[in-house]
């Protein structure tokens, strides 16, 4: 259908987006190399010259760098696997025939329109605060010891935190998905008797496999690169210091570029690994 | 909003007046303390009397360090003054990031900064940055519950009585725990009260070949008693509690004690926020008998990056702010506890002044710190809650957060210790040491 | 799509959906309710509800210490522009993706999304320095240009998705008729796209209002949006629950607003062509 002419000029029309997200990519990963290869101490003098592959061993080499891959791993499946369920579950809520539908998809969508920054603020100092936060009282109330959220549990609490933020997203999608579900399939399938279980599990999920796939691909994408929530409640301790918050303290804290670009470019590895992963899955459930 | 227009618009009437013509626009990046928003309210003072506007950048401690770190690493020069620390100044000075503060005029009357104080802001004699407030710490505590338990608190106690105490006074079933103290990871939280303490038992970061020293029996002792002591005595969830939020719980009345910084004594017997403002006592920071005190020494201060284009209008600036006009100016508008403590003699030397509760402990505290031999054993470094070298930012967040671990229960201190030895070490290497 | 149901049955799924929508709506509205207390009643035990003083305190300390509206607006130039920016530059992409596709497309488009899995802390030496070079720091086109290029892989993504789903004969009718190129995109195309390119954008105001690392890490005083706004409030000295509630309730209202109203449109396109 597409003749020589369109095929020339569709491809006049991708190229702002392409050489500008080339751009994007390969400025800042071309430095960012080139760094990891320099002993780079803005504190000691700056560039202090060629160290081969010493940041590459040395990040690799520390104690926290295994540590910190189990929790980035941790928190984006803790994450993605309360948002899918618990946003099926709601998509299923939702679209029942209840009254006030309107305002509830309002109440339900409002934390995805939160700054990270707001909801990490919130949720550590109103909610989990050990003395003052609502769950101290409420666990007061009931007689029971008030929990120190953010260091007793505090994989947990980031999971819950950022899961809070994500989950009306991914309720959204999935409730779209149901809503352009056949619906005579299904009162077809009530009539032979199908029981609730059955029918979801046979006809409903497999409908929304495909906005599942949609939902922790876009997540992925985001969570793997979470920070303000680490930032603003541990700060990385208690097990909470990711891969993005390991380059964070190699970068800023210790001030040692070279370091933490060396850790950068073993985040992008891990991320095109995780996207390679997440492709194959994609490409079956998304051929576009 | 009003006001200020009105101001400018007279400000502006006074400059055509006077003739000064370079008024200029500068931006001053600071952290958010109560002391440098009163500043941020005084601006309009400033401004009336050079001329120059300011634009203020008001950021959290840690968003602050993190912007204004890397803008002067980069030279980005997005600030012309710069509210930094102790642990900064030396380090900073060195790399020549900073303009010396060299040509105060005789008004600002520089030898009237405590010597502490201007020792540890200069730089082989050269001031790089003029302090704006300055702290060191010390034992703050409940007058009423000392009373009720029928113990006195000496001006200068030790450790093991003040354990003791902290035992006595503390109720679970009322919420009140014995003492409080900082157990949020980072260098500038857990590890400037756990540094303190630890030279006060005898530890110290590093021998002079730069070795680091937690495998050390003094380490050990200071951090099994910290422990201890936070399990007995010591609030919930305290491996959260930073300066802020165990400020917060004294003035609700939770604490027995609280050793921190002295600046936190204008906060705790402010009638206004704290419901325990008429039974606060101070005394000075715990000890071993072995000859230092667990009380530090920092100031929050005004530098200037260097190559900024607005060099002078700055000078301007730090030349009022940390002036004894600021203080009388503080103090004709928000009363003499509100005044920036702990930068110059004349401050103390006021009988105003004198009748604040605090004041003497704050300056007796200031005055037992010394940052050239913080510890009992020699070190080849400065800072006594710190060591001032570039690495030591990220070292001390690290140990701190194994330490907050610790706390928490999740670790036992041998590992802490371990873990921040090997961490240490591996930092050094790094460095090249 | 309407099924029959009993009362019974209804009211069951009205006390649930509400019981659940409030319980995650309930973190913000405590935060509304708390910047309208004081300090001390914030942290009454127990915690107030609705009977206490309200007063507006807060409000007026938060905006006498900062300039709420140059935050506010800086907010707005920063998203809507880099929003607009992004969607001049992704229609065509993916215009071109959509209709004229070829055995790259995918890959392409997949290989856009996976530059948004670059770590902004690994680079942030490297861009911070070319901004410096550039002169862009602290500068609101420094930040609509970053942020138009770190949600673009999303712009392209969720247009082409949209347009996958005009279908291809009315264009092919319209070529027929002589149209051609521009009068197809500007007379055809556009006019069945309009929804999708609105949610699309309100999806992106909303990404770009929320970023918090680059636009508080790239500015100073002039460019600086309400991120850091907020980062002036979060623990200061003393008690702060009420004055961070009041900053946080300004800083997230306008979004929520403008989320709420469009609440429609947003869902509409926020399918990523999960729907056939």
């Amino acid at each position: 259908m597409a003749t020589q002419h369109s095929r020339s000029a569709a491809r006049l029309m991708m190229a702002p987006a392409v050489v500008l997200l080339m751009g994007w990519m390969l400025v800042p990963l071309t430095m960012t190399l080139w760094f990891s290869f320099r002993r780079y101490l803005p504190l000691r003098g700056g560039d202090l010259g060629w160290t081969g592959f010493d940041n590459y061993v040395r990040f690799v080499s520390s104690s926290s760098f295994w540590p910190s891959i189990q929790a980035t791993l941790i928190i984006v499946g803790g994450v993605l696997a309360i948002t899918v369920c618990f946003g099926v579950l709601l998509a299923l809520l939702l679209d029942q025939p209840m009254w006030g539908q309107g305002i509830v998809r309002i109440l339900v969508i409002a934390p995805f329109f939160v700054m990270p920054t707001v909801s990490a603020l919130v949720w550590k100092n109103m909610f989990m605060d050990p003395v003052n936060g609502l769950f101290a009282h409420l666990f007061k109330f009931f007689g029971a010891t008030p929990i120190s959220w953010l260091s007793e549990a505090s994989l947990a609490s980031i999971i819950m935190i950022v899961s809070w933020q994500w989950l009306p997203f991914a309720t959204l999608i999935l409730l779209t998905a149901i809503q352009s579900l056949d619906s005579e399939q299904l009162e077809a399938a009530e009539m032979d008797g199908a029981p609730a279980i059955k029918r979801f599990w046979f006809i409903i999920l497999p409908h929304m496999s495909r906005a599942i796939t949609v939902v922790i691909l876009i997540q992925t994408i985001f969570l793997l690169s979470i920070f303000a929530e680490i930032f603003v409640t541990t700060q990385g301790s208690f097990g909470t210091r990711t891969l993005t918050y390991l380059i964070f303290q190699r970068v800023l804290e210790s001030q040692n570029v070279g370091l933490g670009s060396a850790g950068g470019v073993y985040a992008i590895i891990l991320a095109n690994i995780v996207a390679l992963f997440l492709m194959r899955i994609v490409g079956k459930n998304l051929d576009a | 909003m009003y006001s200020r227009n009105a101001l400018r618009a007279a400000t502006a009437l006074t400059l055509i007046a006077v003739g000064a013509a370079q008024a200029e626009e500068i931006t001053i990046a600071t952290v958010n303390n109560g002391d440098m928003i009163r500043m941020q309210g005084l601006t309009d003072d400033f401004t009336a009397k050079t001329g120059h506007e300011v634009e203020w950048v008001t950021l959290e401690e840690n968003v602050l360090r993190q912007r204004v770190t890397q803008d002067i690493a980069t030279k980005g020069g997005q600030f012309d003054i710069m509210t930094i620390g102790m642990y900064e100044t030396p380090i900073w000075a060195r790399q020549g990031w900073l303009v010396p503060l060299d040509d105060l005029p005789a008004d600002y009357d520089i030898d009237d900064i405590l010597p502490a104080m201007r020792d540890g802001l200069s730089v082989d004699g050269t001031l790089y940055a003029a302090p704006f407030y300055g702290e060191s710490s010390m034992i703050m505590y409940r007058t009423d519950l000392f009373e009720e338990a029928g113990i006195e608190m000496p001006d200068a106690p030790t450790w093991d009585f003040v354990a003791d105490a902290a035992r006595k006074i503390t109720d679970r079933d009322n919420e009140i725990y014995g003492i409080c103290l900082r157990g949020k990871a980072g260098w500038g939280e857990n590890m400037a009260f756990l540094t303190t303490m630890a030279n006060s038992f005898g530890a110290r970061w590093f021998d002079e070949d730069w070795t680091p020293q937690f495998d050390q029996p003094e380490w050990k002792e200071a951090i099994t008693f910290y422990l201890d002591l936070m399990e007995d005595a010591g609030p919930p969830g305290a491996s959260t509690n930073g300066f802020n939020e165990n400020l917060s719980l004294f003035q609700q009345g939770k604490c027995g004690m609280w050793i921190d910084a002295t600046v936190a004594a204008s906060f705790v017997t402010n009638p206004d926020d704290s419901s325990v403002a008429d039974s606060v006592g101070f005394a000075l920071a715990p000890d071993t008998g072995l000859g230092k005190r667990a009380n530090w020494l920092w100031a929050w201060a005004l530098a200037i990056p260097a190559g900024t284009q607005k060099e002078e209008a700055a000078k301007d600036f730090i030349n009022w702010a940390t002036s004894k006009d600021y203080l009388a100016l503080v103090a004709e508008k928000e009363g003499w506890a509100n005044v920036p403590p702990g930068t110059r003699t004349s401050l103390y030397e006021n009988p105003n002044y004198a009748d604040i509760p605090f004041a003497q402990m704050t300056l007796e505290s200031i005055r037992a710190a010394n940052p050239n031999e913080p510890t009992v054993e020699p070190v080849p470094y400065v800072g006594i809650q710190f060591v001032a070298i570039p690495e030591f930012a990220g070292i001390g967040t690290q140990a701190g957060q194994e330490f907050s671990a610790a706390l928490a229960g999740q670790q036992t201190a041998e590992e802490a210790l371990e873990k921040a030895q090997a961490l240490t070490a591996d930092e050094m290497e790094a460095a090249g040491y | 799509m309407a099924r029959a149901v009993t009362p019974q049955r209804k009211a069951i799924n009205t006390t649930l959906a509400w019981a659940v929508g409030l319980l995650i709506f309930f973190p913000i509205l405590w935060t509304i309710l708390t910047s309208f207390k004081t300090e001390a009643q914030a942290i009454n035990d127990p915690p107030l509800f609705l009977f206490f003083d309200w007063t507006l305190e807060n409000y007026s300390v938060v905006q006498e210490r900062s300039d709420y509206m140059r935050f506010l607006w800086n907010s707005v130039i920063i998203a809507v522009g880099s929003t607009i920016l992004g969607v001049l530059i992704a229609v065509p992409a993916a215009w071109s993706m959509a209709f004229v596709p070829s055995r790259r497309t995918k890959d392409i488009l997949l290989w856009m999304l996976s530059t948004k899995m670059l770590p902004a802390v690994g680079v942030l030496y490297p861009i911070y320095l070319l901004f410096i070079k550039l002169g862009l720091l602290d500068s609101r086109v420094g930040l609509v240009v970053v942020l138009m290029l770190i949600n673009l892989p999303i712009i392209v993504w969720m247009l082409y998705t949209y347009f996958k789903e005009i279908p291809g004969e009315i264009l092919e009718a319209a070529r027929m008729d002589g149209a051609g190129l521009r009068e197809e995109i500007l007379y055809v195309l556009t006019p069945m796209a309009v929804p999708g390119i609105a949610s699309t954008m309100l999806l992106n105001v909303i990404l770009a209002w929320n970023e918090a690392f680059w636009t508080l890490n790239l500015t100073a005083a002039k460019a600086a949006p309400l991120t850091a706004f907020i980062a002036s409030y979060s623990s200061p000295e003393g008690l702060f629950y009420a004055k961070l509630s009041a900053a946080s309730t300004m800083a997230i209202a306008p979004i929520l607003i403008l989320g709420w109203f469009s609440q429609k449109q947003l869902v509409r396109g926020l399918t990523f062509g999960a729907v056939k």
